[in-house]
């Protein structure tokens, strides 16, 4: 109960301080729309209604990845830029139960995106917003929500060590959305490229997303979604207290 | 020293060493994420995306994202050399500096056109082997010409939002936006006639729509000569963009000092 009291109150603090910045809150707006729109254009050249519903869903998920990947990658950098990474390494609660919803403070912001984005769809392409399985896909919604939040969280436990750590981030956004086929079915990636598409939780976070919305059973790639979100999860965790030990123990905790 | 060679030496000098202390980007560790990783793999992204539609072919979506992605170099190195003066505090020393404002703006310009350029034909170059795109040997130099030219213009869009950012204090917020702009509006992955009538006619006053126009044509086996009016309208295009930014740096440079706000946006 504690835990979970913390991570909520975590993630408001972080919420609250997101809903300041003009470049999460502008431009977290604006910048899945510029994505959405242009596919929205290149899909209604040719493609039917379902591929149309299919590329509205995977063009929403995108966006959770975006408010995600260039913000998480750089999140314990910004701690350390204010001064607030040894106050959250000293602090009595565990330290990644601090770093974890600062990055689902970042899914909750792709969350609105996702939202947009559908609406986007529908009012301006007339994409309609039907479901096959309306429950399945709010389940697929958090599980996505969920588990881009780990792998966020992950991403900014490995990119510590990194003072440019905003542009690998920034850098990873398109790989991203390739590799975990929001749009694009892995078939036609090429053969290697699908072993890295299947250890991603997003990827199969965009199956369920895909099976709830056109027909389909979303549940089993959930529970997977999940399931390598918790992989990713203990990875995470495992790292940052080998992290924070060795900054702790070689004093370089403020000096990367 | 004559006034010429002053101009000249603002101009040069002071272009690169601003492009050097102020675009921090240039180090390695943002270069190649940003400059070289990022524009191939929005290439390949929406390669796929249009296989996936069952629109479009490989050159075209190489040939126009190579291009628009120049625009990131374009609009955030000029921004930065304004926004990064104002964090530092050294802009109020800049603008009130003997230095002639025409070369001393106008110098910020070049590099930042040299790093659009190289940013372009990188893609292209490595785009085009990743996709097995043929582009005949003929094309290549026309097509580094085009693409010089996109960058210039896009350069000149650039100078506008520099001034905008002696207004506005979010310029990285600002720069991705008009960046969102281009990639929808300038035919970069959805041909002008596809796009909404009022989306087409509005391209055709934006940088970078006639140089991806040209840039196709050329690699697709058109001479130069059958580009030149795009070229030209590209370039025309451009030198607007840059006056109308220089005009507007000017302005809101003397507005700043006239009510003493240079550092308040």
């Amino acid at each position: 109960m504690t835990s979970l009291r913390l991570i909520l109150v975590a993630w408001w603090l972080q919420m609250k301080m997101r809903s300041r910045s003009a470049f999460e809150g502008v431009l977290g707006v604006l910048w899945p729309l510029f994505f959405a729109t242009t596919i929205f254009l290149m899909y209604r050249q040719s493609a039917s209604g379902a591929a149309l519903i299919g590329a509205s869903v995977g063009a929403s998920a995108m966006g959770v990845w975006s408010a995600t990947s260039t913000t998480a990658s750089s999140a314990l950098q910004s701690e350390r830029r204010q001064g607030t990474l040894e106050l959250l390494v000293a602090a009595p609660a565990s330290f990644p139960m601090l770093v974890f919803p600062i990055a689902l403070s970042m899914t909750t912001v792709g969350l609105y995106s996702l939202v947009a984005t559908l609406l986007w769809g529908r009012v301006a392409f007339g994409i309609p917003i039907t479901f096959h399985d309306p429950f399945g896909f709010v389940c697929a919604v958090a599980a996505v929500v969920i588990s881009i939040a780990l792998m966020g969280f992950l991403e900014s436990v490995l990119m510590v060590r990194y003072r440019a750590a905003w542009a690998i981030g920034t850098a990873l956004e398109l790989p991203v959305w390739l590799l975990c086929g929001f749009l694009v079915p892995l078939t036609l990636l090429p053969a290697w490229v699908r072993p890295i598409s299947w250890a991603l939780p997003p990827t199969w976070g965009a199956y369920a997303l895909r099976a709830a919305a056109l027909g389909g059973s979303p549940w089993l790639d959930v529970l997977v979604c999940m399931l390598l979100g918790a992989v990713f999860a203990a990875l995470a965790t495992a790292l940052s207290h080998r992290l924070v030990d060795s900054a702790r123990t070689h004093a370089t905790l403020a000096l990367q | 020293m004559s006034q010429t060679t002053s101009s000249l030496r603002i101009f040069f000098y002071g272009g690169l060493t601003s492009y050097r202390a102020l675009f921090n980007w240039i180090s390695p560790a943002i270069l190649v994420p940003t400059f070289l990783i990022e524009p191939v793999f929005q290439v390949l992204f929406f390669v796929y995306v249009g296989r996936t539609a069952g629109i479009g072919n490989a050159r075209f979506f190489l040939i126009g994202n190579a291009i628009q992605f120049a625009s990131i170099p374009c609009l955030f190195a000029i921004a930065n050399t304004i926004a990064e003066e104002r964090r530092f505090q050294t802009l109020a020393l800049l603008l009130v500096s003997p230095a002639r404002r025409l070369p001393l703006f106008l110098g910020r310009a070049l590099p930042v056109i040299v790093n659009g350029f190289c940013v372009a034909a990188f893609t292209v170059g490595v785009g085009a082997l990743l996709l097995g795109v043929s582009i005949s040997a003929g094309a290549w130099l026309p097509l580094v010409g085009v693409l010089a030219v996109a960058a210039f213009a896009c350069t000149g869009l650039g100078m506008l939002t520099a001034a905008i950012a002696l207004r506005v204090r979010e310029t990285a917020v600002l720069a991705n936006i008009v960046f969102g702009v281009l990639l929808m509006f300038c035919g970069v992955n959805v041909p002008l006639s596809e796009l909404p009538r009022w989306m087409a006619a509005s391209a055709h006053w934006l940088p970078l729509t006639h140089g991806i126009a040209a840039a196709r044509d050329l690699a697709a086996g058109h001479g130069g000569a059958h580009v030149s009016d795009l070229v030209a309208r590209e370039a025309g295009l451009g030198a607007g963009y840059l006056a109308l930014g220089t005009a507007l740096l000017y302005y809101f440079q003397y507005e700043a000092r006239r009510h003493a706000t240079l550092e308040i946006a």
